[in-house]
């Protein structure tokens, strides 16, 4: 019974590996036509066609981009700290893939006498575990940007250093209502108990304040439009990535172009009833209405980039800190206040 | 002007709308937006009706360019040799068209019309000697790459030069 068990619920390690292969792969893809998407949308909203050379209707520029940037010499500050210098991008790349493996995508499936979970890890404390590593990651844009000896990458970073940092509390709080409802750290079980306890509604309808202010820190946790004062690309040099060039700063971009789809994910999972969607039917099919939620929740992204202007910087820190965190405070207390006398 | 939150909103409305509108790009290689009449590009050398060359090999061009751009040395006409109308004609005259401005200064200099610019501005070339036009590049029928707009739809005059020549 128990070796029946067993071998219904766990999976061999290399099912596992082959998983997280094909989530990583996904992801890479998800995030070349990203660019492309981005580029296409944002022409549209802006009356252009965006890349349409290469390729049938540009569908082939992420690869000539990716050639471009492989191709171009490695060149190097002389008076960077090389070993940080070479390293940091990686970090960065390897802290924004890594977050994606606690994240549920489907239900799992009995494929050829295993019982593949739709899921490569279900960490117990996933949610706190996706903070850590994405604050890893933020050490690849602090380091880069100081190693690469150049005022201008030193003050992006410091630049991108206070913006996360203001940012990454409001986002930490706004989940806490989610956490609270779910009574759960777990993503497997969060996706799990939005689907069984609240008739088939996402999170997002009675945690639409937390939802709101994850999806504004976000975009301020992920450096974009209207918060993408990093690398403010029209006033500023650039940020962090200043002195970098060829693939290692296509690998930053990388990594904030796969916190974005992360954060996406994240948001699917804790508001949006992850790979669920509402009613009985048809819940086999999670990883296409996790696909679907990701690219609307992206799509929302890149509305937000083509119609909002930057803010200020200080703008940026007094929403930060006198808007959002109260607000998101205020949703946690009384989230805790109404479960607890429910 | 709408209150803070609904003026945002109808900022998102107004970029959706604009995702379904046909965009205002000009595909550059396939259509080619007609040149005006007197936009300066490529420059030209012009030969009269008998076959003689306009140029008189005075150099008036090259002083006038503030690019330095122009190269003339020229050389008598002879009995046996007669190149152009004039006493002397050009032996060699090249233009370096990647330091060139195109700023028409040569063609008001030019006491003979002999030299004007044209409309060609596709002059793309993989090295840079390629860019220098010599004197049988610059005599030679440029190839008619781009449309030029009717000149009857604008009311400013064709310069002198221009309709002369």
């Amino acid at each position: 019974m128990s070796a029946l068990f067993l071998a219904a619920t766990t999976e061999p390690w290399w099912i596992s590996l082959i998983k997280a292969a094909i989530i990583i792969n996904i992801v890479l893809v998800t995030f070349a036509y990203l660019t492309l998407a981005e580029r296409k949308i944002m022409g549209r909203m802006q009356l252009r066609y965006g890349p349409n050379r290469a390729g049938p209707f540009g569908l082939l520029q992420p690869i000539a981009d990716l050639v471009k940037l492989v191709r171009k010499e490695s060149f190097f500050p002389a008076a960077a700290i090389d070993v940080l210098y070479i390293f940091s991008p990686f970090i960065a790349a390897f802290a924004a893939l890594s977050t994606f493996s606690v994240i549920p995508w489907g239900p799992g499936w009995h494929i050829g006498g295993y019982y593949v979970t739709g899921y490569v890890a279900n960490v117990p404390i996933a949610l706190i575990l996706i903070f850590a590593v994405g604050s890893i990651g933020i050490y690849g844009f602090i380091v880069g940007g100081w190693s690469s000896d150049s005022k201008y990458a030193l003050l992006g970073s410091m630049r991108t250093c206070a913006q996360l940092v203001s940012y990454e509390v409001s986002l930490a709080l706004s989940v806490l209502g989610v956490v609270i409802m779910s009574r759960s750290l777990s993503l497997v079980d969060i996706v799990d108990r939005q689907y069984h306890e609240w008739w088939y509604l996402p999170y997002a309808v009675p945690q639409f304040v937390g939802f709101v202010v994850f999806m504004l820190a976000g975009t301020a946790e992920t450096a974009r439009a209207p918060f993408d004062l990093p690398e403010a690309e029209q006033e500023l040099v650039a940020g962090y990535h200043t002195e970098y060039g060829g693939m290692r700063f296509g690998l930053f971009t990388m990594a904030e172009y796969i916190n974005l789809i992360t954060l996406s994910g994240l948001a699917v999972t804790l508001f949006l009833g992850g790979w669920h969607i509402p009613g009985p039917w048809l819940q086999a099919y999670g990883p296409i209405w996790f696909l679907l939620k990701l690219g609307a929740l992206i799509f929302v992204f890149i509305w937000m980039r083509a119609t909002l202007p930057r803010l200020r910087y200080d703008q940026l820190m007094r929403f930060g800190w006198k808007v959002l965190l109260p607000v998101a405070t205020l949703n946690a207390v009384i989230t805790a206040i109404v479960v607890v006398a429910v | 002007m709408t209150a803070q939150p609904f003026g945002t909103l109808k900022g998102f409305a107004v970029t959706f709308r604009q995702m379904f509108k046909k965009p205002l790009t000009q595909q550059y290689p396939e259509y080619k937006r007609p040149l005006y009449p007197r936009f300066r590009g490529r420059h030209r050398l012009h030969v009269h009706e008998n076959g003689l060359e306009k140029c008189v090999g005075c150099s008036l061009c090259a002083a006038a360019c503030p690019a330095d751009c122009i190269r003339v040395v020229a050389d008598e006409n002879t009995a046996d040799n007669r190149v152009s109308a004039g006493e002397r004609y050009a032996r060699i005259y090249e233009i370096n068209l990647s330091r060139c401005i195109f700023c028409g200064y040569c063609e008001l200099a030019c006491p003979f019309d002999a030299i004007t610019l044209g409309n060609e501005f596709e002059l793309s070339e993989y090295s840079r000697d390629d860019l220098i036009y010599t004197k049988d590049m610059l005599l030679a029928e440029p190839i008619k790459r781009v449309p030029i707009q009717d000149p009857a739809l604008f009311d400013t005059p064709l310069p002198a030069y221009r309709t002369d020549s």
